[in-house]
């Protein structure tokens, strides 16, 4: 979904530049919170995971692709705003050495896959982790189900960005329905990558896992309270 | 230092070390964009086709930095020698921020 220059008028390119910068701002911030002996050297590694799987467009149906996003498998693995720190790097190098996503497109590109995938990503997942039992073998399946939704939402608020500043002049309403249809599929493929990376971090060390550890800390004292008990 | 978390259910028997984690992490990066990349779909993105069949795709400017040699994972090494910038720069910028915010808050961890 990189936007190329030219897509958005440039005043909607300068608003996105300002909200993307915001958000990379505040995720400096929060990031600090986030990274500790764990996430830390995890950080980069994710980025870097992230963009090797951006390279991998998979087909769905006639003769257009997609390929991850990684908003909510980054979220999830190292915390939310160290994720839009990650996405941030990753969509600044595709566009300044693989010519992949506009220069002035970048605010756009951080804003829609980046920080939209992350917020619903992370939002999902943690609404998912309230109202679902506190197991750690569905974390990995809470996560797929905030990274099916943060693909169509990426690709309806570019339909959104494209209603106030798209240079072109077509039906809203035939852009909206063709980007969520193709996106939902692609959607689809990153719930399965996102499903797959996170059951296997979770498999051989959870507590590498950011989004595991509230499940890990509530079983440990469950645990205990059942020994006491047994005993 | 964070709180000790032991897994009670199936704790595996022995521990995988964190620096192996890293380098498991490391080495399927550069498996999937040094090598499955050669076997990616090619046909255009979602956004590129959907501007495509509203005919809005030649809308699109051309590139600033198309001149890279990498531009549009060109080559054998592109995708090498992406993951291992993203690696260093998205690795030197949290190195960096809890550094700084570990002294910024007087070293309480």
């Amino acid at each position: 979904m990189h936007v190329p220059d030219g897509f958005l008028d440039a005043p909607t390119s300068i608003a996105t530049g300002v909200v993307a910068g915001a958000a990379v701002l505040v995720s400096l911030k929060g990031a600090r919170r986030e990274l500790d002996d764990r996430t830390a050297p995890l950080a980069g590694l994710v980025a870097a995971f992230v963009f090797a799987t951006q390279m991998l467009n998979f087909p769905v149906g006639a003769g257009t692709s997609g390929h991850l996003l990684g908003g909510a498998i980054a979220a999830v693995l190292v915390g939310p705003f160290t994720a839009v720190l990650c996405l941030s790097t990753v969509f600044l190098v595709q566009c300044l050495l693989f010519a992949d996503g506009g220069i002035t497109a970048l605010g756009t590109n951080i804003l829609l896959m980046g920080v939209t995938t992350v917020v619903v990503g992370w939002c999902t997942f943690r609404a998912l982790q309230t109202v679902m039992p506190r197991r750690i073998s569905l974390v990995p399946l809470q996560a797929a189900i905030g990274a099916l939704l943060s693909v169509p939402v990426a690709a309806l608020l570019f339909v959104g960005l494209y209603a106030v500043g798209g240079v072109a002049d077509i039906p809203l309403d035939t852009l909206a329905t063709t980007m969520l249809g193709v996106h939902v599929l692609i959607g689809i493929g990153e719930a399965v990558i996102t499903f797959l990376a996170v059951s296997a971090i979770v498999s051989v060390r959870p507590d590498l896992v950011y989004g595991a550890r509230r499940v890990l800390a509530k079983r440990d004292l469950q645990i205990r309270t059942g020994d006491e008990v047994a005993a | 230092m964070s709180a000790p978390v032991e897994t009670g259910e199936r704790t595996p028997s022995r521990r995988v070390t964190l620096p192996r984690v890293l380098v498991a992490i490391l080495l399927v990066a550069l498996f999937l964009a040094g090598f499955v990349s050669r076997y990616a779909d090619s046909s255009p993105d979602g956004l590129e086709k959907t501007a495509e069949k509203l005919g809005f795709a030649d809308t699109a400017g051309p590139h600033h930095t198309s001149g890279s040699p990498f531009a549009d994972y060109a080559g054998p090494w592109a995708g090498i020698v992406g993951v291992l910038v993203v690696l260093v720069v998205a690795g030197a910028l949290t190195w960096l921020l809890r550094h700084r915010g570990a002294s910024a808050a007087g070293g309480a961890d």
